[in-house]
């Protein structure tokens, strides 16, 4: 980060939002649920101040299709819920996708069962979003900012993967002061064309008004799978630790990847040669960097919390080249908001130990019923 | 009235296309009163001049060919989601004048909660229903305002409301929500009926503008595909079946609610009214 720079102690769901109006959101909609609602109170404060709207939205329904709109008209806007309040969005996030519109969405996710519906493409049809998953408050606002630059630079939609841990924890933050350039959008409805035979439509269904070139679904439909694939090959990101010499590679993103991280340094320590490897992308996912870095060690394992869905991509990146070894699972609270036992750094370095010696892992640890 | 050429004495007067469309092609079915519909609210814009300061938001439905054709900036949107992403919208630009169009299908069965929230909301727009009571572009099946006994492709032997439940008379709904400055159903069975929609339009464009709340225009069309019935018998079987139910007039006006019988006995009178006038030998406009 470059320039003028602030620097605060904040929760992560406000960081976010300070880098979200500093990156020139201004409109955002949504629907409260934990832990998603602070992300909500904090832009319903902060919108207004500078000019900016944030609607209480009826449903995640109306949620998504009024940050459609405000897109539409020109806004740099988002939205965002849980992965239960995103099932709700999914019909508009894939036809959004198809429209082109640059909308940002934050998924505060209960932990990391969503990651399916993240990545692999929010609904129907062939359409994927950009998909971020920072791994601290630091990092989830430089995020916040690549958001809406990637989103308008390839005119398609982000995401920004992100949970109870990263939504509630008060970290400190450097907040950019720079405006941001938000480019014109000459595309965008701002029903300035009407009666004048170049009125503007946008549509997901690749229909143009009449007189203007309409590819017509199947060739809109191709151009877009082509857009995704050129956003593959550009921006795919990973972040990779002590992989030179490891014998043994720990792939986990988000906030867990924290816990990872310092697992395994602590296992360093102690003499072991394990690496880490961190999507920073979920979308598109590094496979590339993660082969490579697999290509000269002996196992992978893959963390985290969920049955298994991470695990997809690391084995289709990997291809057989090592054993891929799952050392996560479901771990959750009785609240359910994803954060259990398994989260621990002792708890995970016992399970990198035990896999790294190729030795059965421990059983998953008990986070309890209900209090 | 039965067959499938025009009466010998109907008499074809010009062709305009108005304004504001690209063009007079369009995909719909001999007959349907969509068109109507559109041409009314697309010369009431152009009366007021507003072209220029237009975003339109179309719903999922035959009418959805119009979003190629239309000559205002649009956005198309989900089946039953235009009223929020025209919320977003308005709300982006609260100088545009901002419109749905939606059929009932799209309206009042998939998007119900939509644009009953907005109304409430008072938000600036206007959302206009295209009600025909028939999801007309999959082929004709019943929708939240099929009228008891019309006969569907799943309700063959006609609606029974002991089975498929009652109507939703959503204007009647719209107008007692307080967000809702203007309401009214209009339909296009007959000119007069057309020109008496036109004003609806005008009037709820202005409300908008005004800054005075929601505005909502209701127009009954006729879809002689989806009704099963031959295409001149449209305006009649609108008259007395829809038409009997969804009672055309103006459902709200300046704060003050007007119940169906309140129109009912209205539209008695200017038919009756008209009748006199007919046979008095002249009739300038058809209340
Ligand atoms: S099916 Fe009905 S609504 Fe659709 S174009 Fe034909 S007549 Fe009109």
């Amino acid at each position: 980060m470059s320039g003028a720079v602030r620097r605060a102690l904040l929760e992560g769901s406000e960081a976010i939002v300070e880098a979200a109006v500093g990156a020139g959101c201004r409109f955002f909609a949504g629907y409260p649920m934990t832990p998603f609602t602070e992300l909500l109170e904090h832009f319903s404060r902060r919108l207004p101040e500078v000019g900016g709207v944030c609607m209480n939205a009826e449903s995640e329904l109306e949620a998504v299709g009024m940050a459609w709109g405000a897109v539409a008209a020109g806004a740099r806007a988002a939205t965002g819920s849980t992965g239960q309040g995103l099932s709700l969005m999914e019909e508009a996030l894939s036809e959004i996708t198809l429209a082109e519109l640059p909308l940002v969405t934050f998924l505060m996710a209960r932990g990391q069962q969503d990651y399916h519906q993240a990545t692999r493409g929010l609904g129907h049809g062939d359409t994927r979003h950009v998909v971020l998953a920072p791994v601290d408050v630091h990092e989830a606002v430089a995020h916040t900012r690549s958001a809406f630059e990637i989103a308008d630079a390839w005119r398609h939609p982000v995401m920004i993967y992100g949970d109870y841990l990263l939504a509630h924890t008060r970290e400190s933050v450097t907040l950019p002061t720079e405006p941001a350039v938000v480019p014109d959008r000459p595309w965008a409805v701002d029903g300035t064309l009407g009666g004048t035979g170049r009125s503007r439509l946008i549509s997901p269904l690749g229909f143009a008004k009449a007189g203007q070139h309409s590819p017509g679904i199947e060739a809109h439909q191709r151009a877009i799978a082509a857009k995704q694939e050129r956003i593959a090959a550009a921006e795919a990101r990973a972040d990779v630790g002590a992989c030179d010499d490891a014998e043994t590679i720990v792939v986990a993103y988000g906030t867990p990847a924290r816990f990872v991280r310092a697992a395994v340094a602590e296992l360093r320590r102690g003499g072991h040669r394990i690496g880490w490897f961190r999507p920073v992308t979920l979308w598109p996912f590094p496979g590339d960097a993660l082969a490579d870095a697999a290509g000269r060690a002996r196992r992978v394992l893959c963390f985290e919390l969920s049955a298994g869905q991470l695990v997809d991509d690391v084995r289709l990146a990997v291809l057989g080249a090592a054993p891929v070894v799952p050392i996560g699972g479901i771990s959750t609270d009785s609240s359910g908001f994803g954060v259990g036992r398994l989260l621990d750094t002792e708890v995970v370095a016992t399970r990198i130990l035990a896999a790294h010696r190729d030795e059965p892992l421990p059983p998953l640890p008990d986070s309890g019923g209900l209090p | 009235m039965t067959g499938t050429s025009p009466p010998a004495d109907v008499r074809r007067i010009g062709v305009a296309v108005p304004e504001l469309l690209l063009t007079g092609a369009h995909h719909m079915c001999p007959g349907c009163g969509e068109p109507l519909a559109v041409r009314g609210f697309l010369e009431a814009i152009q009366a007021l001049g507003v072209a220029r300061r237009t975003i339109a938001v179309a719903g999922i439905g035959c009418y959805t060919s119009f979003s190629m054709t239309t000559d205002v900036d649009l956005v198309q949107a989900l089946h039953g989601r235009a009223p929020s992403v025209a919320t977003g919208i308005k709300r982006v630009r609260p100088d545009a004048l901002v419109y749905t169009l939606q059929g009932d299908g799209d309206m009042v069965n998939e998007g119900l909660q939509e644009v009953l929230h907005t109304a409430a909301r008072g938000e600036r727009i206007t959302c206009i229903l295209l009600n025909n009571g028939v999801f007309g572009e999959t082929g004709g099946h019943m929708t939240a305002t099929t009228v008891p006994g019309q006969r569907t492709k799943n309700t063959l032997e006609g609606r029974d409301p002991t089975v498929h439940g009652h109507p939703i008379l959503i204007g009647d709904l719209i107008a007692r929500l307080d967000g809702a400055a203007y309401v009214a159903r209009g339909s296009v069975h007959t000119p007069g009926a057309v020109a008496r929609t036109t004003r609806m339009f005008r009037r709820a464009f202005e409300t908008q503008l005004s800054g005075s709340g929601f505005s909502f225009v209701e127009v009954v069309t006729m879809c002689p595909t989806g009704w099963f019935v031959p295409t001149l018998d449209g305006p009649t079987y609108l008259h007395d079946t829809l038409g009997a139910v969804h009672v055309m007039g103006e459902l709200k006006v300046d704060g003050r609610v007007r119940s169906t019988e309140e129109l009912r006995a209205e539209n008695a009178r200017a038919e009756a009214d008209a009748a006199r006038r007919l046979a008095a030998g002249g009739l300038d406009e058809v209340p």
